[in-house]
């Protein structure tokens, strides 16, 4: 029976490398069948911020890999509210990463779900496997 | 209980190794099993055997490495960060055309695939990091 795999995301994406390297696991990870979702909370939320170019500081702008993650089988990107508005931010400032539904004519969906504190507490107790970046 | 252990700091710097180490000695007493530990970020230098610390200071590799003697653990180091930060087993740096190897005893180089299948494996997965 496959498991349920949370990766969790809470640094921001440039500065150190740790989600580069989250998402070279979550990359990987799609080919095992397991149950994927993926959290951004903290500093986070700043990983799937939209418009990021990070070329003056001479580093590779990762995130329309964001983009992909549909196409392999990850539909669950959950971002926290409570990180979001204490920098500011909006849904409006997140990439509109989208998947295509094959159980509905290959629609194109929002990947992308903006819940509470308290949702995300919930979603990461249903977890078998909480991988923490 | 059957553990997976992930390592995601390197030695000296953070405390997560020696925490990480602290953990699978315990749990080793208490009878449980240690599927694997599985180093990756930073966590991957804590397989060279090139480390000398200063003497009054515990020897984190060799720990592991001895640990891993003592009682057949599977330390796996993750390829991809390991080429990043150059830690090298034999193979690895014949294959890259590079003059050294410096990975430790007990360590093996592998892939990602071995932290999930870890996952999978089982009953807890711990990540001790940052």
């Amino acid at each position: 029976m496959a498991k349920k795999f949370l990766y969790l995301n809470r640094k921001a994406p440039y500065g150190t490398v740790y989600a580069l390297e989250s998402l070279e696991v979550v990359l990987i990870a799609a080919a095992f069948e397991q149950e994927v979702s993926l959290a951004f909370l903290d500093d986070g939320v700043y990983q799937i911020a939209k418009g990021q170019n990070p070329k003056a500081a001479g580093m590779k702008n990762f995130s329309p890999t964001y983009n992909a993650l549909g196409d392999y089988g990850i539909t669950q990107l959950y971002v926290e509210r409570e990180s979001l508005v204490e920098r500011g931010l909006t849904e409006e400032d997140l990439m509109p990463i989208v998947y295509e539904d094959e159980n509905d004519e290959y629609a194109e969906k929002p990947s992308v779900q903006v819940i509470s504190r308290a949702e995300m507490s919930q979603i990461m107790a249903e977890q078998d496997v909480t991988l923490s970046f | 209980m059957k553990y997976t252990i992930m390592v995601n700091e390197g030695p000296y710097q953070h405390q997560s190794s020696d925490t990480a180490l602290q953990f699978v000695r315990a749990a080793l007493a208490k009878g449980h099993t240690i599927f694997r530990v599985f180093f990756y970020h930073d966590g991957v230098n804590n397989g060279t055997r090139l480390a000398v610390p200063p003497k009054d200071d515990r020897m984190l590799q060799k720990e592991w490495s001895e640990l891993a003697e003592k009682h057949g653990l599977d330390l796996v180091i993750c390829i991809a960060a390991a080429q990043r930060r150059g830690l090298m087993d034999a193979s690895e740096a014949k294959r890259q055309g590079l003059s050294a190897d410096n990975i430790a005893a007990g360590f093996r180089i592998s892939g990602l695939g071995q932290l999930i299948e870890g996952g999978i494996e089982s009953d807890r997965t711990i990540v001790f990091g940052d």
